[in-house]
C-alpha cells in the first residue's frame, strides 16, 4: 500500500528528473527551435513541482507568463532570425569538459555546503496558507497588496518601460515607402486643404456676331 | 517524504547546468539568454522551497518579483538581439567585438 507522502515522493522525483533531462537538452540540441522547446518543458515541470510544494499561484503563473509569453517570444526570435547552425556550434567541443568540470566542482561545493546529512532533516510541515485559513493566492495577494505594495507598484513600472524600451529598440523608419500619417490626416487644418483666391468678378462676355433673327 | 533538501538539490543541479552552457554554447546569444532563464528558474525554485518551508510569504512575493523582472529583461534582451542581427546580419559572440571588449 503506498500512501500519500511517498506518493509525493515519487511524483516529486518523476518531475525533478523531467526538469532536469530537459534543462540538459536545452543546453545541448543542436537546433535552437528544439532547445526553446525543451526549455518550455523544463518550466512545465518546474510548475509541476511547484504544485508539489503547493504554491499554486505561482506555478500557474509560471505556465502563464513563461510558457504563454516569454517562450512565445523566443520561438518568434529564433524563427524570424535566419541563423547560420554551424558557426554557432564552433568550440562545442573544445569548451565542453572545461563546461563539464566546472559545473561539477561548482555542484561538489555546492551539495557539500547543503550537506547530506541534512536530507532528512526537514520535513514539509503545515502549509502555512492553510494554517491561516486561506488559499494560496489570497495568502500571496494579501502581502502583496499590503506589506509589498511599493515594489509592486515599481514592478508594473519596470513592465512598462521593458516594453517601451522593447518598442523603441526594435521601431525602425523605412526611407521610400509610401504609407498614411493618421496624426497628420487627423491634425489637418481647412486652409491646407482649399485656397481662397479674392478675384474681381468677370464682366459677362459680350456676344458679338450675333445672329440677326429671323 | 519530500524535505528541504530535496528542492534546494534540484536548484542546485539546474543552476550547474546552467552555469556549463555559459562555457559549451559561447557563441549562441539565444542559448545564452536561455541559460540566464534556467538560473533565475533554479533560484525561483530555491524561494519557493523556503518559503514554504519556514512558512515565510515573502519568498513567494519574491519569485514573483523576479518573474516580473525576468520578463521585462528578456523582452529587451531579443529587442536587442533582433536589432544587432539587423545591423550585423549574425548572432555569433565572436564576431561582435566592435566595442573591441
Amino acid at each position: 500500500m503506498i500512501d500519500s507522502s511517498m506518493f509525493q515522493l515519487v511524483c516529486f522525483y518523476a518531475f525533478a528528473a523531467v526538469t532536469v533531462g530537459a534543462a540538459l537538452g536545452v543546453i545541448t540540441l543542436r537546433n535552437t527551435v528544439h532547445a526553446v522547446l525543451s526549455l518550455v518543458l523544463t518550466f512545465f515541470s518546474t510548475a509541476c513541482i511547484w504544485l508539489l510544494a503547493e504554491a499554486e499561484f505561482l506555478a500557474i503563473a509560471l505556465i502563464v507568463v513563461y510558457v504563454g509569453a516569454v517562450m512565445v517570444l523566443f520561438l518568434f526570435v529564433v524563427m524570424m532570425l535566419d541563423i547560420k547552425q554551424e558557426h554557432l556550434r564552433e568550440g562545442f567541443i573544445r569548451y565542453l569538459p572545461v563546461g563539464i568540470i566546472i559545473a561539477l566542482v561548482m555542484l561538489g561545493e555546492m551539495l557539500a555546503l547543503i550537506g547530506v546529512r541534512a536530507m532528512h532533516m526537514a520535513v514539509m510541515g503545515a502549509n502555512p496558507a492553510t494554517v491561516a485559513g486561506v488559499s494560496n493566492t489570497e495568502w500571496l495577494g494579501h502581502a502583496l497588496y499590503t506589506q509589498f505594495l511599493l515594489p509592486f507598484e515599481i514592478a508594473a513600472l519596470i513592465l512598462t518601460v521593458g516594453v517601451v524600451a522593447a518598442v523603441a529598440l526594435t521601431l525602425r523608419h523605412r526611407g521610400g515607402v509610401r504609407h498614411q500619417s493618421a496624426a497628420q490626416q487627423v491634425a489637418v487644418k481647412p486652409s491646407d486643404r482649399i485656397r481662397i483666391v479674392k478675384m474681381a468678378a468677370e464682366r459677362p462676355a459680350q456676344d458679338k456676331n450675333q445672329e440677326p433673327t429671323p | 517524504m519530500i524535505t528541504l533538501s530535496h528542492f534546494i538539490v534540484l536548484g542546485a543541479v539546474l543552476f550547474c547546468i546552467a552555469v556549463a552552457s555559459l562555457f559549451i554554447n559561447r557563441k549562441n546569444v539565444i542559448v545564452l539568454l536561455m541559460s540566464i532563464e534556467l538560473m533565475l528558474l533554479a533560484v525561483n525554485i530555491n524561494f519557493v522551497a523556503f518559503s514554504r518551508f519556514l512558512g515565510d510569504v515573502a519568498g513567494q512575493v519574491f519569485v514573483f518579483f523576479i518573474l516580473t523582472v525576468a520578463a521585462a529583461e528578456t523582452a529587451i534582451g531579443l529587442a536587442i538581439l533582433v536589432l544587432l542581427f539587423r545591423n550585423r546580419s549574425t548572432i555569433n559572440i565572436a564576431q561582435i567585438d566592435s566595442m573591441k571588449g
